[in-house]
């Protein structure tokens, strides 16, 4: 049983969060599925993510990712291991937004649900609209808007929650590949000026090597970690750089698919 | 205006081809009346009897607009319940679909002995045939919710009840709206049997009665003229309850776009 768990006290949502760090021991993991078979979906994971850092971390599909996060975010506790985590937010891939709010009060759902008023909730969330390029848009329904912007609004979301701690699960899984390149240039963006510790979650080893600051590249089920990569390459990035392209084949080959390209 | 134009054409256009099919075929037929009124006498029936028409549908219209006030209460007070508790749905379900067996009559002596001859023991029997499909409805939309969208909430530290007020509810509102036009179109049956299974001590006793009485007594033209106030009524009635639902769920009425 684990010693410390993630403490999760609940901030006011200060609108730019203290960024912290996160330390994963020997982090075990498994679930049972409905038809009753027990699945191992993380083994031995140690992790250190850095106050403000980008971690990326990609694997293959079923390697455990998600439950990595939902354990990050408190929504399950290890089996084995120890996690420190401050408190921390969930994006899924899907967006979620609620069709029955407005863009505006879908980005102000997160600080309406911390106790702030409807007008201040909006007020905070409309700060923001014009910085994330969604001026405009505040009073769309999410049936209204194009896949990116679904995805803008759902982080904004995120980022209003306050808390130091953002982890991104696919964030632009659903996306076509053009509008996916827009996304991954906005994030880079977006990021440089509302620093989090970020941990995103992808198996797209070109989006990772894009926007991380390290990568930690996870085995098929149970996860394990198979290699942790810098990605010391200056911002912004571009993907036809050398140096991303001779990370991506590293990534790829600890991934064993360097012979598959 | 256009657009409520082209939805009322078709209704009424097949409404005039049934009714010129009713008279013809009671006209040439030769059709006695005490047992198909053409159209023509029904009018007329309704035309002479029109203050007694308009006094018993004043009485069964209140029965209509109440009993399903306290059925969607109701309703939805139990799918709430039992959606939160879902031991109480296990303890509740089985009786609520057994309710719907119940045959009134039997039970139309005890609340009358309950609750005397006034509206209420008559209100207590829409709401009871009335309820079921509201709660029905309620607990699938309730149950419908995106299964990730609680996780989300979570970890934006949403207490039990927040997630019951930002997503659970407004997600099922159309459900339960849905529910509430069903149990309209059995609302006015069920202020006929209402009125025919409970006595009454009013001077007017709704148009459920005039109906039976007038159908014994071979006054079947005016039992008719009753009977077209109470379709016009629901039909009346759940077009209102259409226009409701667009206002208070907008977003559910988007992807079909063929609500009346």
């Amino acid at each position: 049983m684990p010693a410390e768990l993630q403490s999760r006290a609940r901030p006011s949502a200060p609108p730019r969060a203290p960024v912290a760090e996160i330390v994963l021991e020997r982090v075990g993991h498994g679930y049972r599925r409905r038809n009753g078979a027990d699945v191992q979906a993380l083994a031995g994971v140690s992790l250190r993510v850095a106050a403000g850092e980008l971690l990326a971390v990609v694997g293959p599909s079923g390697c455990g990712k998600s439950t990595l996060l939902e354990l990050l975010c408190g929504l399950q506790r290890p089996d084995e291991g120890s996690i420190v985590c401050p408190p921390a937010v969930l994006m899924p891939q899907r967006d979620l937004l609620l069709p029955w709010l407005s863009a505006l009060d879908n980005a102000a759902l997160a600080p309406r649900i911390a106790g702030d008023s409807r007008a201040l909730a909006r007020r905070r969330a409309a700060a923001l609209f014009a910085e994330l390029g969604l001026a405009g848009f505040e009073g769309a329904r999410p049936h209204e808007l194009s896949g990116g912007m679904r995805q803008r609004v759902a982080f904004l979301r995120t980022l209003l929650s306050g808390k130091p701690v953002v982890c991104l699960d696919e964030p632009f899984g659903a996306l076509d590949a053009l509008t996916r390149a827009e996304m991954q240039q906005w994030l880079a963006r977006t990021l440089a000026h509302e620093r989090r510790t970020v941990v995103l979650v992808t198996h797209d080893v070109e989006e990772a090597v894009l926007l991380a600051d390290r990568l930690v590249v996870l085995s098929p089920r149970p996860g394990r970690v198979l290699a942790e990569l810098d990605v010391d390459i200056e911002r912004p990035r571009s993907r036809t750089d050398p140096a991303a392209i001779a990370l991506r084949e590293r990534a790829l080959s600890a991934l064993g698919m360097d012979g598959c390209g | 205006m256009r657009r409520a134009r082209g939805h009322v054409l078709p209704a009424a256009l097949l409404a005039g081809v049934l009714l010129g099919a009713w008279e013809a075929y009671v006209d040439l037929a030769g059709v006695q009346e005490e047992l198909l009124p053409a159209p023509h006498a029904v009018a007329a029936a309704l035309w002479a009897n029109d203050s007694l028409v308009l006094h018993n549908f004043a009485v069964t219209a209140e029965e209509v607009v109440l009993g399903l006030a306290l059925a969607l209460a109701a309703g939805l007070a139990l799918a709430v319940a039992i959606h939160l508790l879902p031991l109480l749905r296990r303890a509740v379900y089985p009786l609520a679909v057994g309710s719907q067996a119940v045959p009134i009559p039997v039970i139309g002596v005890l609340l009358v002995f309950w609750w005397g001859f006034g509206i209420f023991p008559k209100l207590v029997v829409i709401a009871l045939i009335c309820f079921f499909p509201v709660l029905v409805t309620t607990v699938d939309g309730l149950a419908a919710v995106d299964p990730e969208q609680p996780k989300l909430l979570r970890t934006l530290d949403a207490s039990r009840w927040q997630a019951f007020r930002f997503a659970e509810l407004p997600a099922a509102l159309p459900a339960a709206l849905s529910g509430a036009r069903i149990a309209l179109a059995v609302g006015v049956i069920g202020a006929f049997i209402a009125e025919t299974s409970t006595p009454t001590s009013q001077p007017y006793a709704g148009l459920g009665r005039e109906i039976i009485t007038d159908a014994g007594g071979f006054q079947t033209a005016r039992a008719y003229a009753a009977t077209m106030v109470l379709f016009a009524f629901a039909v009346a009635c759940f077009y209102a309850l259409a226009l409701a639902e667009r206002r208070l769920a907008p977003w559910a009425a988007q992807p079909r776009g063929d609500t009346p």
